[in-house]
């Protein structure tokens, strides 16, 4: 019998000011990247709590990435600071609990870089894909 | 439960070409709340619009998905849709299945697997979606302009001239700001008065503006359309109403040694005075700090000659309440004290002067009636040493400079030498520059003139330390194109000043919670993009505020702001974005978490009351938010701790079902 | 020791960064040992910076500083060139593997108003 090719699970959430505009540049310029990636539509990074990304992998998420403006250009001006603080908060808990580095990421891809966000969406695959399957997270409160 | 239809579009062979649009269609049918499904050629065609309002209609659809192009492209065409069907136009959700899934992929399996799945995330999303009603807020048709130099003597003017009440807050006697200090403009050297005197006479006479001129602005509350402000205007205890300003108390006033704030203190006024000739209003006003009758209550003579009874030796502080739809702030600037550069001698000598204080020496209404003489003995100068960048671009000290570049300073520097060179051929003028930065418009070529037409010596360099010995000042300077150090005997310095935002523009800026840099310049809402724009809504700028500006540059942007504004109070109601934050007041722990990210201070807490179950009351501190005021980026709902802030639109909940649905 | 690896060491010693130099030259405006130098301080920031630091090691510029400090007081830009030219004359000193000064020479400076301070902060110059 022949394995199953491994296809990973990404979620990506986009603000809808840079990156998802810049998702979409990459649609307009035919930029494949792999269907493993799923993008959620956001008004700005700073709404991703980072209880949405700990249910993602809790629900079988292989990789979350998170795209924002660049530092300086958020459309509310400051959201995407707040983003880096709580990510690299975020990250060292992710850490803590064993789940690799390379799974999690956040980039700044802007509404003009649909380039970058096709390059950034085929490395961020390859890299969750090296990996193999992430370990799912229990919530304790589900547990019978 | 919703009654959700599914709509897929096939955008021709965009979408169909590389997504089975019937596949999607059939497999979103099986999902929870969706009662029909189908698929179209092109849905955002009239026909296509139409079976949705047919459908809506016969399904009793509460719920729209629309798989298509992305929501960038035809979200409020479809919620239009909605509308027209009687649908909430924000039960209506786009699963983006064309940039970013049918565009980027190429196999069929893999799209059609994609966009299905993208389909679930959308249909999740509407089963939590609530209908949303944009708030509207009234707009009080009326500006207030806060500063009266050209930049908002140009935005009341503009605004006014659009129709629209405008009141200028003036904390001097007059308003004329800095231009009105000058003598000639750079570059093309008219004189400064004769162009904006003009300008204050328009503005007086203007039906549409009113000046609250030696007034503050104490106290801002409310938001964008709905501004209360208390203005207070100080006691100048000469009724503006009765005073011709005809000068008869000027003169009389036995009090005249007062240094003369709009001379820069070079020469003196009385107790009771007019700042210029050109005033407006042209009313007098009593320094209550230096007159006798106030002080000691002896004197009076300026109420004894006053033809028009104008003087009121018992007049108060008074407040005035008014609303505004929009507020312009026009601070503008001031060069930064010379007190701490000791290498200068500035305070030891009489004979080193600020570029502003040159500028008073120049202007025929000056102390010297336009002469250029030396301040400490009245004689002309022959030699003149301009240092450029005094505080500006100074990065280590910043307890004596500034570390912007002041922007203006090359080029009146070029205008004063310029001019100095043109009056007094036989003076030799030195200029010392770090860099001489002229972009604009014909800004490099006047600066070219003064070198190769009259002659300026133009040395790059810096100098060191000036030193006053008898009557000239030992100027010790670096000339770094011959690699030589020179020792100057000059007769008069003058320092380049750097600027720095007015004193009153921080407080102001905490009364409008609009947002500052370090510099205590304010912030715009886009650097490119949105120029004029405070980020808190109904807050404009205009001028020097913003950071270093020449004339033209702050008439241009006063104007901006000026049509912006205009935008604003041609509207009779503002219609918000729905999508905005609110809090649940049960969950709320009074915190301030949210407050202190929000970046437009849309959020406020009050104390309120509850009900208990015991039946007793509670009070307690909660979170409210603003819906005019707040832009929806939804930080605060991160910040929350206990959870009680949320997005409409992007709610926990709804995020929380896309990222299940994605994973299933 | 290759040029680079001169220049690293002597901005670590100094520990000043002279990239922050906007080329505005008050330290040579303020200087008063000006007249007495090869190399002006403006000179010697813009040479450590590019790594030209050879000719300073042999100039005699080294010793004519003052080290008052006034440049490192009125630099707008905080590159304080009296710290890289204390930074450079340690280098010289420690690769001649001389002291510059020795007790015996002394007796020729010394007269009635020599404060000992400036004789002790002499030594530390001008010695290992």
């Amino acid at each position: 019998m022949q394995m199953k090719e491994y296809k990973p699970l990404i979620v990506a959430f986009c603000c809808n000011w840079c990156s998802y505009a810049g998702a979409d540049l990459a649609g307009n310029n035919r930029l494949n990247y792999p269907a493993d990636v799923k993008i959620i539509r956001v008004p700005c990074s700073c709404r991703v709590n980072p209880m949405f990304i700990l249910r993602a992998f809790q629900r079988g998420a292989d990789g979350v990435i998170l795209c924002g403006c660049h530092p300086g250009d958020c459309h509310y001006t400051s959201g995407n600071y707040y983003t880096r603080r709580r990510m690299a908060m975020l990250f060292s808990m992710l850490d803590y609990l064993g789940i690799e580095r390379e799974r999690t990421r956040v980039e700044w891809v802007s509404a003009a870089e649909g380039a970058k966000f096709a390059a950034t969406m085929n490395d961020f695959v390859e890299k969750v894909t090296a990996l193999g399957e992430n370990k799912r997270l229990e919530d304790l409160r589900c547990k019978r | 439960m919703q009654r959700i239809g599914v709509f897929v579009c096939w955008c021709g062979s965009n979408i169909a070409g590389t997504v089975d649009v019937k596949a999607v269609a059939q497999a979103l049918k099986l999902e929870p709340g969706v009662v029909f499904s189908t698929d179209y050629q092109y849905m955002c065609s009239q026909a296509g619009q139409n079976m949705i309002i047919d459908a809506v209609k016969e399904h009793n659809l509460t719920g729209i998905v629309v798989c298509s192009c992305s929501p960038r492209m035809h979200e409020a065409t479809f919620r239009k849709t909605a509308a027209a069907a009687g649908l909430n136009p924000y039960m209506v959700e786009i699963a983006n299945i064309r940039e970013q899934c049918s565009w980027v992929h190429k196999e069929m399996p893999i799209g059609t697997e994609k966009a299905i799945i993208l389909g679930k995330a959308a249909v999740a999303k509407v089963n939590l979606n609530t209908p949303l009603t944009p708030g509207e807020s009234p707009v009080t048709k009326r500006a207030l302009v806060i500063g009266g130099g050209i930049a908002g003597i140009q935005t009341a003017l503009d605004i006014a001239d659009a129709g629209f009440p405008v009141d200028i807050v003036e904390t001097k006697p007059t308003i004329g700001g800095k231009m009105a200090q000058l003598d000639k403009t750079f570059p093309t050297l008219d004189c400064a008065a004769c162009i904006l005197t003009p300008k204050m006479v328009d503005v007086a006479q203007h039906d549409k503006i009113r000046i609250f001129s030696y007034s503050e602005v104490t106290e801002v509350k409310g938001f964008v359309g709905n501004f209360d402000v208390t203005i207070k205007k100080k006691a100048r205890f000469v009724d503006e109403t009765k005073c011709t300003g005809c000068g008869d108390c000027v003169d009389k006033c036995p009090m005249k040694k007062n240094p003369n704030e709009f001379n820069m203190g070079m020469d003196n006024r009385s107790a009771i005075y007019i700042p210029f000739a050109q005033a407006v209003p042209k009313v007098a006003t009593i320094d209550a700090g230096a007159c006798t009758m106030l002080k000691k209550g002896k004197c009076g003579l300026c109420s004894k000659v006053c033809g028009a009874g104008a003087i009121d030796y018992t007049q108060k502080d008074q407040f005035i309440e008014e609303k505004y739809g929009a507020i312009v702030v026009a601070t503008g600037f001031n060069p930064i004290s010379m007190d701490k550069f000791d290498e200068y001698a500035y305070s030891q000598s009489k004979d080193v002067i600020t570029s502003l204080e040159f500028e008073r020496l120049t202007n025929a209404a000056g102390p010297t009636q336009g002469k250029l003489l030396r301040p400490s003995d009245g004689k002309h100068p022959h030699k003149i040493v301009f240092v450029q960048c005094v505080g500006s671009r100074c990065a280590s000290c910043a307890e004596k400079g500034k570390e912007y570049c002041s922007k203006i300073c090359c080029m009146y520097t070029a205008k004063h030498a310029m001019l100095t060179r043109d009056k007094y051929p036989d003076t030799e003028v030195y200029v010392f520059y770090i860099d001489v930065r002229t972009p604009g418009k014909n800004f490099d070529e006047f600066y070219r003139r003064a070198v190769e037409e009259y002659g300026v010596n133009y040395i790059k360099g810096m100098v060191g330390k000036i030193t006053p010995e008898g009557d000239v000042l030992k100027v010790q300077a670096s000339d770094l194109i011959s690699n030589k150090q020179l020792h100057i005997d000059a007769d008069l310095v003058v320092l380049a000043a750097a600027i720095e935002p007015d004193k009153s523009a921080r407080p102001l800026a905490t009364m409008l919670t609009a947002s500052m840099d370090t510099n205590d310049f304010f912030t715009e809402a886009h650097p490119k993009l949105r120029p004029v724009e405070s980020p808190t809504a109904g807050v404009f700028l205009s001028g020097a505020c913003q950071g270093p500006k020449d004339i033209p540059e702050t008439v241009s942007q006063a104007g901006a702001a000026a049509s912006k504004v205009i935008g604003l109070l041609c509207k009779d109601k503002l219609t918000g974005n729905p999508c905005v934050a609110s809090s649940n007041e049960m969950m709320c722990n009074g915190c301030s978490s949210c407050e202190r990210v929000c970046p437009y201070g849309a959020i406020t807490y009050t104390d309120k009351e509850f009900r208990m179950p015991d039946r007793t009351t509670q009070v307690r501190r909660v979170a409210s938010v603003n819906p005019a005021v707040c832009q929806g980026c939804g930080c605060c709902t991160v910040a929350c701790p206990s959870g009680a802030m949320d997005l409409r639109g992007f709610a926990n909940n709804q995020i929380m079902a896309e990222v299940d649905a994605i994973c299933k | 020791m290759n040029k680079k690896n001169l220049r690293e060491e002597i901005v670590l010693r100094a520990g000043v960064n002279p990239k922050k130099c906007m080329k505005c030259g008050k330290c040579s405006g303020t200087c008063p040992a000006y007249d007495e130098m090869e190399y002006h301080p403006h000179q010697f920031v813009n040479m450590v910076d590019t790594g030209d630091i050879e000719p300073l090691l042999n100039s005699e510029s080294l010793y004519k500083c003052l080290t008052c400090f006034a440049c490192v007081e009125r630099c707008p830009r905080g590159v304080e060139p009296a710290k890289l030219i204390e930074a450079v004359r340690l280098s010289a000193i420690r690769k001649q593997g001389a002291n510059r000064m020795t007790p015996n020479d002394v007796p020729a400076f010394v007269d009635e108003d020599t404060p000992q301070q400036l004789l002790v902060s002499a030594f530390r110059k001008y010695t290992k």
